[in-house]
């Protein structure tokens, strides 16, 4: 491959390199959420719309089988869905 | 904490068009977006629809937006919380808007959510130099704020998205260097579109993919390489592009995390644009009281979204006991299914089928 995986961002929000996914992937760690939990994919403000799809990729061309057939915990997704300061958990609003 | 029959989620063709069938048929509405305007991706959209007469071709999609967002603002049972998005959806009805400074509770016996779609993105070298963007993002910027972030473009994908981008770029006085896509032949876009902007002089390359941009601390020069048949870069086809903004039209996302927290059942269908929750045509999801309807449901267009609202709201509303005009209903799913019938929504009718023929159908 022409590119270099150093130099390729997966996740824009919390700066994980292709090269890190694919060495945590060599290391064991197979499935969405493992990786999540240890390069923080998916966690910073956009909640994964940029680096869910490019992991998840990069699971399928590991495990040889398509996205569909990856292990994904449906349940994964919990409020709040988008970044959200303290204060605005503090003050309801009255309509 | 806000009281009503419905809430909507996202003020696009889809939502504005399922608040408008909920508050026609005499349920109260309450309709949630994150923007200040109504409209969603058609504020953007400055040339005129295809499609039918009476669901908006020849009109500008901005001028679309604007009469629907007059029949919405002037709804006695429409009540727009703009500013807000969606941060929580539980199973007991409640949901959560919020802004930066404060939430909303909102309590409703139904929700539609017409959330939409996210741009994709793909891998290349240094792809998060500043220049690299969206190609909805350049439209938002240039169509909706006047704002140019470029000079010199390369757009990435032949869709729609990226033809009509490389159009209104022209129009605005900019550079387009060319439109590279790595399949074989025009992406989704309308021929007469893409005939026009090459005549104007954007070459269009296809078999070809980007693999890097490089500059000192913005975008200065992209790199684009010719593919064969399995997709690998062919070495010694290298290309550089002076440009700075690289426009990534690669490709839509439905937002479905909204679906996923609510416990809605979300199935990987590619030929949708990714996950999607499970829905019938009339927008019904496996949660009895969320629906959906187009792009959350599956990445389309305007047309498919103004009616997969409108037959979205009809049916939420008729489920709640108000009175709703059944021919109107079969009449919406027969234009559905007649403008399907074109060649271009050929991918959608298939991920459509694979949807609904699985363990839930």
């Amino acid at each position: 491959m022409v590119m270099d995986p150093k130099k390729v961002i997966i996740c824009r929000c919390e700066d994980v390199t292709l090269e890190e996914v694919r060495e945590a992937i060599k290391n064991g760690y197979t499935s969405w959420d493992e990786i999540k939990r240890l390069l923080r994919v998916g966690m910073g403000p956009c909640g994964g719309k940029t680096c869910k799809m490019l992991v998840l990729r990069e699971l399928a061309a590991f495990h040889k089988k398509p996205i569909e057939k990856l292990p994904i915990r449906p349940t994964a997704v919990r409020p709040p869905l988008r970044s959200t300061p303290f204060r605005a958990f503090l003050k309801e609003e009255e309509l | 904490m806000i009281e009503v029959d419905v809430l909507v989620v996202g003020g696009g063709p889809a939502g504005m068009n399922a608040a408008l069938a909920v508050a026609d048929a005499g349920a109260t509405v309450l309709l949630v977006d994150r923007f200040y305007k109504l409209g969603g991706q058609l504020v953007k959209q400055t040339h005129k629809f295809f499609g039918w007469a009476d669901r908006g071709a020849g009109t500008r999609g901005f001028h679309l937006a604007e009469d629907l967002a007059q029949k919405v603002k002037s709804h006695p049972n429409i009540r727009l919380l703009m500013g807000h998005e969606l941060i929580g959806a539980y199973a007991d009805g409640t949901y959560i808007a919020a802004t930066w400074d404060a939430h909303v509770k909102i309590k409703a016996k139904k929700a539609i959510m017409c959330t939409g779609a996210a741009e994709r993105m793909i891998t290349f070298e240094n792809n998060d130099l500043p220049g690299v963007m969206g190609a909805g993002a350049v439209q938002t910027l240039m169509n909706e704020y006047g704002v140019m972030p470029g000079q010199r473009y390369l757009i990435v994908g032949s869709g729609n998205v990226g033809v009509i981008l490389a159009y209104q770029l022209l129009q605005a006085g900019a550079q387009v260097d060319a439109i590279v896509d790595v399949l074989p032949k025009l992406g989704g876009a309308y021929w007469v579109h893409a005939a026009k902007v090459q005549r104007l002089g954007v070459p269009l390359l296809l078999r070809r993919t980007i693999t890097g941009v490089y500059g000192d601390g913005r975008v200065e020069k992209a790199v684009t390489v010719a593919v064969d048949e399995r997709f690998e870069p062919v070495p010694g086809t290298e290309m550089e592009h002076h440009v700075d903004v690289v426009a990534l039209a690669v490709g839509l996302m439905p937002l479905a995390d909204v679906f996923q927290a609510a416990g809605v059942k979300t199935v990987y269908v590619p030929e949708l644009g990714g996950f999607v929750p499970w829905h019938d045509e009339l927008g019904h999801t496996t949660c009895p009281d969320i629906y959906v309807a187009e792009d959350a449901g599956g990445i389309e267009e305007a047309t498919t979204a103004s009616l997969g609202g409108t037959l979205a709201g009809l049916t939420a509303a008729k489920e709640l006991g108000y009175p709703v005009d059944e021919k109107a209903v079969e009449q919406y799913l027969k234009s559905l299914e007649s403008f399907r019938d074109s060649s271009l929504s050929q991918k959608v009718k298939e991920g459509l089928n694979k949807l609904r023929s699985g363990e839930h159908a």
